[in-house]
């Protein structure tokens, strides 16, 4: 985890080290959401073999419970937080009982397919702004106090929630449960003739990482205080998986790593030229060919 | 709603699913010999639409355009497979979605940079202007039509090569017995590049002729290569006889269900409402269908590998 | 002879034309060594998939402790107490010998669905799973990643597994494949150790090894069972000799 403490320890001391004004503080909140969600992500790919290409869907009905909510003036975390990541759970159980029943490629392309409605149906609702995105009221409150719109306590708070993600998949896969889903991700017949049918563990994972992206969703919609069908667009979904491997699947530190690392070069080559996905694009390429092991190996080579 | 919309939307529903029929049968054959999993594959089809549109601008023919783009896009298709893709295939699933989605980024942005975000047009040739009248009072344009026929007898010639031919044989047996075929002694990697160039000049085709009748612009690709994997799923991965019902199925199901469910709504609900949901669960229609088909059959309707 | 623990009778499978498992009726008491032998292509590996429920027969009845089973899926069987080792190795790489053996533990102990508390350091589920490792002396090695143990290491393992799951039936599909004469020598120890305590059908094309163990042996043959008997007698019959011959003359 060694990496993974340095980056964060690094996301904590920033606004003191010149990082404070908004802009730089936006990125940086952006990065910690981002890898909140490529933590979520990592368990299903990492942990449990389940490679989702429709991730992205599970923040946007996160930031879309919270539209609905926000839209009916309920604004105050205490119930926006719960509700998000259970719509988010709700919709990853549904669409995970069909999909789990597959493997291997038929569940990329379910998944993606699932993404694909969802950001149809985020499309089509006209009474949240359908194609053009709904904007915020404002940030959610806690307990009544406007706390968010601080923006060292939404630093903070990213920051936190971010830890307490990290740590608790990491708690997760060494469990009793984990350890049951990683066996299946190895080889899913010796687990189950040891007699663990590898289906509902992986169906609760599923739906967890859905809540804990969910939660991603709701952090992203208060930075933004903008919420868009881009959010479950599925060249997110892509984006969200490219983060995990540039991280390394080895570990799951290397989620946080590579969402950092992705959202400052995308940042960096949008500053040199408009059509950076020139640039971007075959990176990725690359960096699949070759940088096996992701971040995470190059550091422990290096 | 009337019989007249009925059977124009039923009609456009059709030709889309050939449309996507030609996406997905190189797709699937692709994904059957070798196991690859290629995202890229949509971009075959922008690129398509805008060689085409380019190339009739340039020559001022829509004939000599599509003459002209077929190679074209042949060509593109084989610089990615020289370039990017045949390093994948020995690779798992995981890196060649992502590295094959490296290189939607790279393409789409490269159109983007080339051709702007405004959509092309590509003029109707003149030979198939106009409209035929489907019943009296109701004009259907003859293009239409023409993608309709051209697309079924490009799937009818696919039929006739993958079940008539030496090479089809080999195809179809390198879709269940890879292996196998390779220890008969069989180049796959040439097997392959043939597959692979035919996938991308249909996909290129399918994206020519769609161009004067869909909006050419940098992410057309995107929405065909989902619901291209939709039909792929549906049909089960690999079968060519699959992904043609499954992509009628999808094309009829996704326009019919877009058009006319907001109408069908108004009959229970009021006009709004209906609209916005008729809206919303139209266009959820597909992934619902999608659903409950692998709900029963989990590999599809025509599984090919047991 | 006490009540059979386990009971096949009147199994079914055809592939195409092909009856790859015709009529086979047989049973194994509780405590026995039942040998299943028969030259290639006989049919054992598709019966070892009915049996543990990888592969559903088209008509037939299997009984265990006096319950159908045939019905139910492989981790279904696994938790009524019938564990199957695998004719080609089946463990899980990435995990040390003690967590392999440490999941079938934790399989019959308790609920898995627990998610905070660190399982490695669940002290029940070490100390049965190291029992297991000991009883086929794989004590020395519980922390090797199991995809780094030798291939002999790897079988013993693999019955460790099946012996952690605290069964009531192994289902051993030749547990001697691909092992060199010395490694064979061990583990037909440790088979030897186990008699007794578990009923076990075994698998095996080790006839020395099959007749040093066995109580009982059944010859499947083209998909039948042609006996079923004491091993003095089934080596002094004149057509499992002739089946064996036949084999021996076309190798």
């Amino acid at each position: 985890m060694r990496a993974a403490l340095v980056v964060l320890a690094g996301l904590a001391a920033a606004p003191f080290l010149g990082f404070g004004e908004g802009y730089s503080l936006t990125l940086l909140a952006r990065a910690m959401i981002l890898a909140m969600a490529a933590v979520s992500l990592w368990l299903l790919v990492g942990g449990a073999g389940l490679v989702s290409l429709g991730h992205a869907a599970m923040l946007g009905v996160g930031a879309y419970a919270l539209v609905v909510l926000d839209d009916a003036r309920i604004t105050d975390a205490v119930v926006v937080v719960p509700v998000a990541m259970g719509a988010a759970a709700f919709f990853a159980l549904v669409t995970g009982a069909v999909a789990i029943r597959t493997s291997g490629v038929h569940f990329i392309m379910i998944t993606l397919a699932f993404g694909q409605m969802a950001f149809f149906t985020a499309s089509s609702l006209a009474a949240y702004g359908g194609d053009d995105g709904y904007t915020l009221y404002g940030r959610m409150t806690v307990l009544g106090h406007r706390w968010l719109e601080d923006r060292l306590v939404f630093h903070y708070l990213c920051l936190g929630l971010l830890a307490l993600a990290l740590l608790g998949t990491q708690m997760v896969l060494g469990s009793r449960f984990g350890r049951v889903l990683r066996a299946a991700r190895e080889n899913a017949l010796r687990v189950e003739a040891v007699g663990f049918s590898p289906y509902p563990y992986r169906l609760v994972a599923y739906a967890a990482a859905g809540a804990v992206a969910g939660l991603a969703g709701v952090l992203l919609a208060n930075a933004t205080e903008f919420v868009a069908p881009s959010y479950l667009a599925w060249q997110r979904s892509g984006d969200l998986l490219f983060m995990v491997i540039l991280g390394g699947l080895g570990s799951l530190q290397g989620a946080v790593l590579g969402a950092v690392g992705f959202v400052l070069l995308e940042e960096w080559l949008g500053h040199l030229t408009e059509h950076w996905r020139l640039i971007f694009g075959p990176l990725l390429v690359l960096s699949v060919l070759f940088l096996k092991g992701g971040l995470v190996g190059v550091l422990r080579r290096g | 709603m009337s019989l007249g919309l009925l059977l124009v939307q039923g009609l456009n529903g059709l030709q889309f699913g050939v449309l996507l029929f030609l996406v997905a049968a190189g797709l699937t054959l692709v994904f059957g010999v070798m196991d690859f999993i290629n995202l890229a594959h949509g971009v075959q089809y922008m690129l398509g639409a805008y060689l085409g549109a380019s190339l009739a601008a340039w020559t001022g023919s829509f004939w000599l355009g599509l003459v002209l783009a077929l190679p074209a896009a042949l060509v593109c298709g084989l610089v990615l497979e020289w370039l990017v893709f045949r390093h994948l295939y020995e690779r798992d699933h995981l890196s060649q979605v992502l590295a094959t989605f490296g290189v939607i980024l790279f393409l789409n942005e490269a159109v983007r940079a080339i051709w702007g975000s405004a959509p092309l047009q590509m003029p109707v040739p003149t030979l198939l202007e106009g409209g035929v009248q489907l019943m009296p009072g109701l004009q259907y344009p003859v293009y239409r039509i023409a993608i309709l026929v051209a697309g079924l007898a490009v799937a009818g010639l696919l039929w006739v090569l993958v079940e008539r031919t030496r090479i089809g044989a080999l195809v179809r047996a390198g879709a269940t017995h890879a292996p196998m075929v390779a220890a008969l002694g069989v180049d796959i990697r040439g097997l392959f590049m043939l597959v692979f160039g035919f996938g991308a000049m249909l996909a290129g085709f399918a994206g020519v002729m769609a161009a004067p009748v869909l909006s050419v612009d940098p992410g057309m690709g995107d929405t065909v290569l989902i619901l291209a994997f939709v039909v792929i799923t549906i049909g089960g991965i690999g079968s060519v006889r699959g992904a043609f019902i499954a992509a009628l199925l999808v094309g009829v199901i996704e326009t019919l269900g877009r058009s006319l469910l907001p109408d069908l709504l108004r009959l229970v609900m009021a006009a709004s409402p209906a609209r916005q949901a008729g809206a919303a669960l139209g266009s959820m229609l597909v992934y619902i269908a999608m659903a409950l088909i692998l709900a029963v059959r989990p590999r599809g309707l025509f599984p090919v590998r047991g | 002879m006490a009540e059979a623990l386990l009971e096949v009778a009147g199994l079914r499978k055809r592939f195409g034309g092909l009856a790859v498992t015709d009529d086979v009726s047989f049973d194994v008491a509780p405590g026995e060594i039942h040998a299943v032998i028969g030259p290639n292509g006989a049919g054992k590996t598709t019966l070892i998939h009915q049996l543990s429920g990888t592969l559903r027969p088209d008509a037939g009845s299997i009984r265990f402790g006096g319950r159908e089973i045939v019905g139910m899926g492989l981790a279904r069987r696994a938790r009524l107490g019938l564990a199957r080792s695998f004719q080609i190795t089946s463990v899980l790489p990435g995990f040390s010998a003690l967590e392999n053996a440490a999941l079938a533990v934790q399989a019959r102990s308790g609920s898995s669905f627990r998610f905070l508390r660190a399982a490695a350091t669940e002290r029940g589920l070490n100390d049965e799973a190291m029992a297991a490792l000991n009883a086929v002396g794989l004590g020395a090695r519980a922390g090797v990643m199991a995809g780094r143990l030798s291939h002999g290491e790897k079988r013993q393992l693999e019955l460790a597994v099946a012996l952690a799951m605290r069964p009531r039936l192994l289902l051993l599909d030749e547990p001697l494949a691909g092992a060199g004469p010395e490694e064979t020598e061990r583990l037909v120890g440790i088979l030897r150790g186990l008699r007794g305590q578990y009923a076990i059908l075994l698998v095996e094309h080790d006839m020395q090894a099959v007749f040093a163990l066995a109580d009982r042996i059944s010859v499947l043959v083209y998909g039948r069972v042609i006996a079923t008997d004491l091993p003095a007698v089934i080596r002094a019959n004149a057509e499992v000799r002739a089946a064996y011959l036949g084999e021996d003359e076309a190798a």
